[in-house]
C-alpha cells in the first residue's frame, strides 16, 4: 500500500509538471491550430536559465531562505521563456499561417533544433547539476515520502492553473482568446486583434512552461540541453488525452497522464513477470496516445470531432 | 538547370549529362581512393543516407505526410541485420533457455542446433527483402492509427515511436538479451555477393578480388550503394508517374478533393507509409552489413531530423532535389571537420564552434530558411503536375528560365 501512495504521488508531482507543459501546446493548438514543437525547448531554455539565476543568487546572497532563491529563478526565467516563445512565433510561424500545413510543422522542428544547439552552445553539451537550495528532508505521508521541492512544485502549478483559468474566464483578454479559439475570422470580425492574441497565448504557454522547466531542474537536479524532448512528447499526449484545444482538459490529461506513468513504472515489473523493468516508463505516454487516437481521437474533454480533413 | 536532365524535350542534352554524371561517379572512387579511403567512406555514408532522403521523400514529399520518426525504420533494418546475420542470435537463444526455458527450446527446436551454436547468417538476397518487410508492415502498424487523423498527429506519433524503438534497443539486454543493450550487436556479416564478400576475405587487408582483378573494400561498397541508390531512384520516379504516385500528389495538394475524385486515401496513404518505411528498412541492413556493428547510438532524432533536413533542403517531392539535399548535408560535416576547425584555429587560435555543432545549426537552419524563403527547396520540380490549359503552360515556359537564372 506503501508504494501505491508512494508511485500516487509521484504520479501527480509528474503530472502537474506535465500539466504546465500541456497547457502551452493545447492552448496554441486552440488559437492557431499548430503544435509546437519547440515548446518542449522552453522549457528547457527555463531549467538552464533557472539554474544560471540560482548560481548567480548563490554567490550575491547566499544567506536566503531555499524557497526565496528558487522562486528568484523561476520568476527570471519566466521573461526570458516568454522573449523565446513570442520570437519563435513571429519569425518562424506568423509568415506561414496561410501555408500548407507541413511548411509550419517543419519550422517547428527547425526551431527546437536551433533552440537546442544554442544552448549547447552557451551551456555546454554535458547535463550541468541543479543547485540544491531546498531542504532535502522530505516530508512522510501515510509511509510515501515527498521532498520540499514537490511540495513547491504541487503549490505552484495549483496557483499557476488557477491563475490560468481567471484569466481565462474573467479578463477581457481572456475573452479574446476564447473567441479566437472558436472561430478566428468573427472574432477578428467582432474587433479582436488576433495577433495580440496569439503573441499572448504564446507568452501565456511559456511562462507556464519557464515553472514547469525551473522546478523540473530542481525535482532532477539536473539539466541539459536536451532535456526538453521527452517531457514536450508526453505533455503533448497529455494535451491530446485531455482533449486538445481544451485547457480543463490539458490540466486533467497532464495529472492523469503522470499518475499513469508511474503506475505503470511501479508495476509493470510484477506484470510482465520481470520482462520488462521501470525503466520502460518513457513508453507509457507514447501507448496512451496512440490508444486514445485509436479509440477517442477528441480526448476525454474535447467537444470538437476531430478534424478528419 | 532543369534543363540538363530533361529527356523529354532536350534528349540529347539530358542524355550527355547522364553519361558525364554516369561516368564522374564510377570513375569517383578510384580518383578518391588514392587520397584515402576515408573520401570513399564519406561517400559511402552519404549514399544510405540519400536511400534515406528517397524513402522519406516518399512519404514527406509525395504523400505530405511528415514522419518525424523515420530513422526507426532504418534502425529496424539494422538490427534485424544484425540479429539475422551475426553470432547474436546464439546469446539470443541462450538467454531465452536460461530464462524461459519453454520458449527457449522452441525457438531452438525451431533454427536447429546449428543456429543455437553459432547464430544465423542469412544471405543478403533475404536480408534486403525481409527488411524491407518488417520496416513497411511497422510503418503500416504505426499509420494505422493515425492515417486517418490529421497530418499533426502522425508527426508526433512518430516522433514518438522512433523514441520509442530507442528504448527498446537500450533495454532489451535484461532479463532476455536481445539487442546486448547500448553496446549493441557485434561482428555483423559482411554483404556477399555471389560468393564475393565485399569486406575483403581475411589476410586480404580489405581488398576485394574478383578473379585477378581487386579493389578497396570501400569502393565495393561504395558500387554496390551507388547501385541501390539507382534502383531506388528508378522505383521513385515510376512510382511518382504512376497512378498511385499521382494519388499521393492528389492526396497532398487537397485531401479532400482527392477523396471526392474516389481515392481510397487512407489506404493509399497507408501504403505511401509502407513503403517509405521499407526503403528505410533496406538503407538500415545495408548500414549494419557495411558497418558490422549497430548500436542504438546511430539512431537518435538528430539522425530522422537529417535525413528530413535533407529532403526539405533539396526541394520536397522532387527526386534530383532530394538527391542533392542528401549530398550536400550528407557530405557538408565532414568537409565542415576538415575545413573549419583548422581555419578557426588560423583565425581565433582555438576552436570556438566545433564542427559538431555546426551541422546541427545547419540542419536547423535549413528547415526554418528553406521553408520561410523557398518552401520548393534548392531545386525545386518543374511543377508538371498542377493542372493548367495549353495557354498557362506555354506562359509557364516562357517565364522558367528568367525564374531559375534568378
Amino acid at each position: 500500500m506503501d508504494t501505491f501512495i508512494q508511485q500516487i504521488i509521484n504520479g501527480l508531482v509528474l503530472g502537474s509538471m506535465y500539466a504546465l507543459v500541456a497547457l502551452g501546446y493545447t492552448m496554441v493548438y486552440g488559437v492557431l491550430n499548430l503544435i509546437n514543437f519547440a515548446h518542449g525547448d522552453v522549457l528547457m531554455i527555463g531549467a538552464m536559465v533557472g539554474i544560471t539565476i540560482l548560481k548567480i543568487v548563490q554567490s550575491v546572497a547566499p544567506d536566503l531562505p531555499g524557497i526565496v532563491k528558487l522562486g528568484i529563478a523561476i520568476i527570471g526565467a519566466i521573461p526570458v521563456c516568454i522573449l523565446v516563445n513570442v520570437i519563435i512565433e513571429r519569425v518562424a510561424y506568423r509568415r506561414l499561417r496561410n501555408a500548407p500545413r507541413l511548411a509550419p510543422l517543419i519550422t517547428a522542428i527547425g526551431v527546437s533544433i536551433l533552440l537546442q544547439t544554442f544552448a549547447m552552445m552557451i551551456w555546454g553539451r554535458n547535463p550541468i547539476p541543479f543547485p540544491q537550495v531546498m531542504p532535502a528532508e522530505p516530508f512522510t505521508i501515510g509511509g510515501a515520502l515527498i521532498s520540499p521541492t514537490q511540495v513547491m512544485l504541487l503549490v505552484l502549478a495549483t496557483v499557476a492553473m488557477l491563475g490560468l483559468v481567471l484569466l481565462v474566464e474573467r479578463t477581457r483578454m481572456g475573452r479574446a482568446m476564447r473567441a479566437t479559439a472558436e472561430n478566428p475570422r468573427v472574432a477578428g470580425l467582432m474587433g479582436v486583434d488576433s495577433n495580440k492574441v496569439i503573441v499572448m497565448t504564446f507568452a501565456i504557454g511559456a511562462a507556464l512552461a519557464a515553472v514547469a522547466g525551473v522546478m523540473w531542474g530542481a525535482n532532477y537536479a539536473s539539466a541539459q540541453f536536451a532535456m526538453g524532448f521527452v517531457p514536450g512528447l508526453k505533455a503533448f499526449s497529455a494535451a491530446v488525452l485531455g482533449g486538445i484545444g481544451n485547457i480543463y482538459g490539458a490540466m486533467v490529461g497532464g495529472i492523469l497522464l503522470g499518475i499513469i506513468e508511474s503506475l505503470g513504472a511501479g508495476y509493470i515489473g510484477d506484470l510482465t513477470g520481470g520482462f520488462l523493468g521501470s525503466h520502460y516508463q518513457d513508453i507509457f505516454a507514447f501507448v496512451v496516445l496512440i490508444i486514445v487516437l485509436t479509440l477517442r481521437p477528441s480526448g476525454i474533454m474535447g467537444e470538437r470531432v476531430a478534424d478528419r480533413a | 538547370m532543369s534543363t540538363l536532365f530533361d529527356v523529354k524535350h532536350n534528349p540529347r542534352k539530358a542524355y550527355t549529362s547522364f553519361a558525364i554524371l554516369g561516368i564522374a561517379l564510377i570513375a569517383f572512387p578510384f580518383i578518391a581512393s588514392n587520397f584515402g579511403n576515408s573520401w570513399v567512406r564519406i561517400m559511402d555514408l552519404a549514399l544510405l543516407y540519400i536511400m534515406l532522403a528517397l524513402g522519406l521523400n516518399i512519404v514527406v514529399g509525395m504523400a505530405g505526410l511528415l514522419d518525424l520518426g523515420y530513422i526507426a525504420f532504418y534502425a529496424l533494418g539494422a538490427y534485424m541485420t544484425g540479429l539475422l546475420a551475426s553470432p547474436q542470435f546464439a546469446s539470443v537463444l541462450e538467454s531465452f533457455v536460461n530464462n524461459y526455458p519453454a520458449v527457449g527450446e522452441t525457438l531452438r527446436w525451431i533454427v536447429g542446433e546449428e543456429a543455437a551454436q553459432n547464430g544465423i547468417h542469412l544471405s543478403v538476397w533475404l536480408i534486403v527483402p525481409l527488411g524491407a518487410a518488417l520496416a513497411a508492415v511497422f510503418g503500416a502498424l504505426l499509420g494505422a492509427p493515425t492515417l486517418k487523423l490529421r497530418g499533426d498527429y502522425l508527426a508526433i506519433v512518430t516522433l514518438g515511436f522512433g523514441e520509442i524503438i530507442r528504448i527498446f534497443m537500450n533495454n532489451l539486454n535484461a532479463p532476455v538479451n536481445i539487442t546486448n543493450g547500448p553496446q549493441g550487436i557485434n561482428m555483423i556479416d559482411p554483404i556477399r555477393i555471389f560468393g564475393v564478400s565485399l569486406a575483403g576475405e581475411p589476410g586480404s587487408r580489405a581488398t576485394v578480388y574478383f578473379g585477378e582483378w581487386g579493389m578497396p573494400s570501400v569502393n565495393a561498397y561504395y558500387f554496390l550503394f551507388l547501385f541501390l541508390c539507382a534502383v531506388i531512384i528508378f522505383i521513385s520516379i515510376r512510382l511518382q508517374h504512376s497512378r498511385l504516385g499521382r494519388a499521393w500528389i492528389a492526396i497532398r495538394e487537397d485531401e479532400i478533393a482527392a477523396k471526392a475524385m474516389g481515392i481510397n486515401t487512407r489506404n493509399i496513404k497507408l501504403l505511401a507509409f509502407g513503403m517509405g518505411a521499407s526503403f528505410g528498412g533496406v538503407a538500415g541492413a545495408m548500414f549494419a552489413s557495411f558497418q558490422g556493428f549497430v548500436s542504438p547510438e546511430s539512431f537518435s532524432l538528430t539522425e530522422s531530423i537529417a535525413v528530413l533536413a535533407m529532403v526539405v533542403l533539396g526541394g520536397i517531392g522532387h527526386i534530383p532535389g532530394v538527391v542533392l539535399g542528401g549530398v550536400i548535408l550528407a557530405a557538408l560535416p565532414e568537409v565542415l571537420r576538415h575545413v573549419v576547425e583548422p581555419v578557426q584555429r588560423q583565425l581565433f587560435g582555438a576552436v570556438l564552434v566545433d564542427a559538431e555543432v555546426l551541422r546541427q545549426l545547419l540542419y536547423g537552419l535549413a528547415m526554418v530558411v528553406i521553408m520561410l524563403y523557398r518552401p520548393e527547396g534548392l531545386w525545386p520540380s518543374p511543377k508538371h503536375e498542377d493542372r493548367m490549359d495549353a495557354n498557362a503552360k506555354k506562359r509557364l515556359d516562357e517565364k522558367e528560365p528568367t525564374a531559375l537564372a534568378a
